[in-house]
């Protein structure tokens, strides 16, 4: 059965979710910052812990966003085969709704319409849209506002069938130690392993902004525990200024590759990781 | 050490500051990040005046979200001051003493730092609307073709910020990760 969804809809649902998660963060990002309040050896750093719970709180009740770099729009959408969109195009309905919902917001606009010649669209348009084709008859929509202090640092590795899961975690470790203090640390890290070069940087977004897939090998699950435990032995730790959070989350992806190749992306994310995913 | 400091920051009140002070600023400095960097740059390559008096001046390096209706300013976090690496030595050789941003800076920054007794202050990334309490007034100077990257002139009340360089030379990043390094 053809179910039809008049794009209007889509556009709305984007506008509401670009605001909301600039205002509050997802409760599991909350609650591991709260953890590592708790377990952070530094003074300073747990101090800067405290400060960034109650930059929260401010967020939430004052409602000025939890950061100035309201980030470029990353929109995910997963359509069901059996959706037959109406009205104005999806995509055209898409930047309605991050251009909506980045004025109605009180939101920065960080985008410059080219990236050479730089001139500010003064909407926060166009926002980086992934799409993708499952099966059934809903639209899953994601949303995942990116901010560029960390953007910055991430990193893409193509690294030889040879390297194997050390040359992952090298890799891993490498990029969150040039990260340093200018990702914002405590940090969230994305981890895409295998695939092409694009595949593994869309699966290293992916591992921050969705929930992490329920069937996948065990050996992304241990990577994920063993470099979160490395990466908070680096010693960078809140804001740069040492301690034992540097990471709240490693999340990890992979998919099939070539025999030639292992690619590595490592997306870095600060603990501002927005992110909000509704079903229509 | 913890302690208040008077804006603007002079070369006497920057020689004080230590690597790892938390300070917190009371006064009037300024807001530039990228763009207005460029253009100032590219005014001093030109030989002509620039747009803000850059003596004993503070640049915090921030570009706020919008402010609500009856707000001075929307939220307003530091911004990675590496961008501004290209920039940052001119502007002190020409008088300016501070700079807000976090992350990284070149040795060529950190050199000038110390030929001209400045010093670069980190204030806490991802902590924009905390940091936005402590913005009393703000008013664009020019550029406000820029948006959010217009030069803006900000009065703060207790603003914290933590001394990352200082003008001995010290660097609190190079230092601080080692001693947590399990």
């Amino acid at each position: 059965m053809i179910r039809e969804i008049d794009t209007k809809e889509i556009a709305e649902a984007i506008k509401d979710m670009c605001i909301a998660v600039n205002y509050k963060l997802s409760p599991d990002m909350e609650e591991k910052l709260s953890t590592a309040k708790e377990t952070e050896v530094a003074p300073l750093g747990k101090k800067i812990i405290g400060q960034l719970l109650e930059n929260l709180e401010i967020a939430e009740t004052e409602q000025i966003p939890i950061c100035q770099d309201t980030g470029m729009a990353v929109v995910f959408l997963e359509v069901g085969q059996d959706v037959h969109f109406t009205g104005e195009p999806i995509e055209d309905a898409v930047n309605a709704g991050v251009r909506a919902g980045y004025e109605e917001g009180y939101l920065r606009k960080s985008v410059v319409g080219d990236p050479i010649l730089r001139v500010n669209t003064k909407d926060n348009t166009p926002a980086v849209i992934h799409y993708s084709i499952v099966p059934g008859s809903n639209v899953k929509i994601t949303v995942g506002p990116k901010g560029f202090g960390s953007e910055n640092m991430s990193r893409v590795f193509m690294l030889k069938p040879a390297d194997g899961i050390e040359g992952v975690k090298n890799a891993i470790l490498t990029a969150v130690s040039d990260a340093g203090p200018n990702a914002c640390p405590p940090m969230v890290i994305g981890v895409g392993v295998g695939g092409t070069f694009e595949k593994a940087a869309i699966m290293a977004k992916e591992a921050l902004v969705k929930h992490p897939e329920e069937d996948r090998p065990q050996w992304t699950k241990d990577l994920e525990e063993e470099m979160l435990e490395r990466i908070n032995g680096l010693g960078i730790g809140p804001g740069g200024l040492g301690g034992s959070t540097t990471a709240l989350a490693v999340n990890v992806r992979s998919f099939a590759t070539h025999i030639a190749g292992l690619p590595v992306a490592v997306n870095i994310c600060c603990h501002v990781n927005r992110h909000m995913e509704r079903t229509i | 050490m913890e302690y208040k400091m008077t804006l603007p920051i002079t070369a006497e009140k920057a020689k004080t500051l230590e690597a790892g002070d938390y300070v917190y600023l009371t006064g009037e400095l300024y807001v530039a990040r990228d763009a207005a960097h460029k253009r100032l740059y590219e005014l001093i390559a030109e030989g002509k005046e620039l747009p803000i008096d850059l003596t004993d001046a503070t640049i915090y390096y921030m570009g706020p979200s919008p402010a609500r209706e009856g707000r001075p300013i929307g939220s307003a976090g530091p911004t990675t001051a590496s961008r501004m690496d290209k920039y940052a030595p001119t502007l002190l050789d020409l008088g300016q003493k501070a700079m807000i941003g976090k992350g990284k800076r070149t040795k060529e920054v950190l050199d000038a730092i110390v030929r001209n007794d400045g010093v670069y202050f980190a204030a806490v990334g991802g902590a924009g609307a905390l940091l936005s309490k402590c913005i009393v007034k703000s008013e664009i100077v020019c550029y406000e073709d820029l948006g959010a990257e217009a030069i803006r002139r900000i009065t703060v009340e207790d603003f914290p910020v933590i001394v990352v360089a200082d003008c001995k030379g010290n660097n609190l990043y190079a230092i601080a990760a080692e001693k947590y390094k399990k």
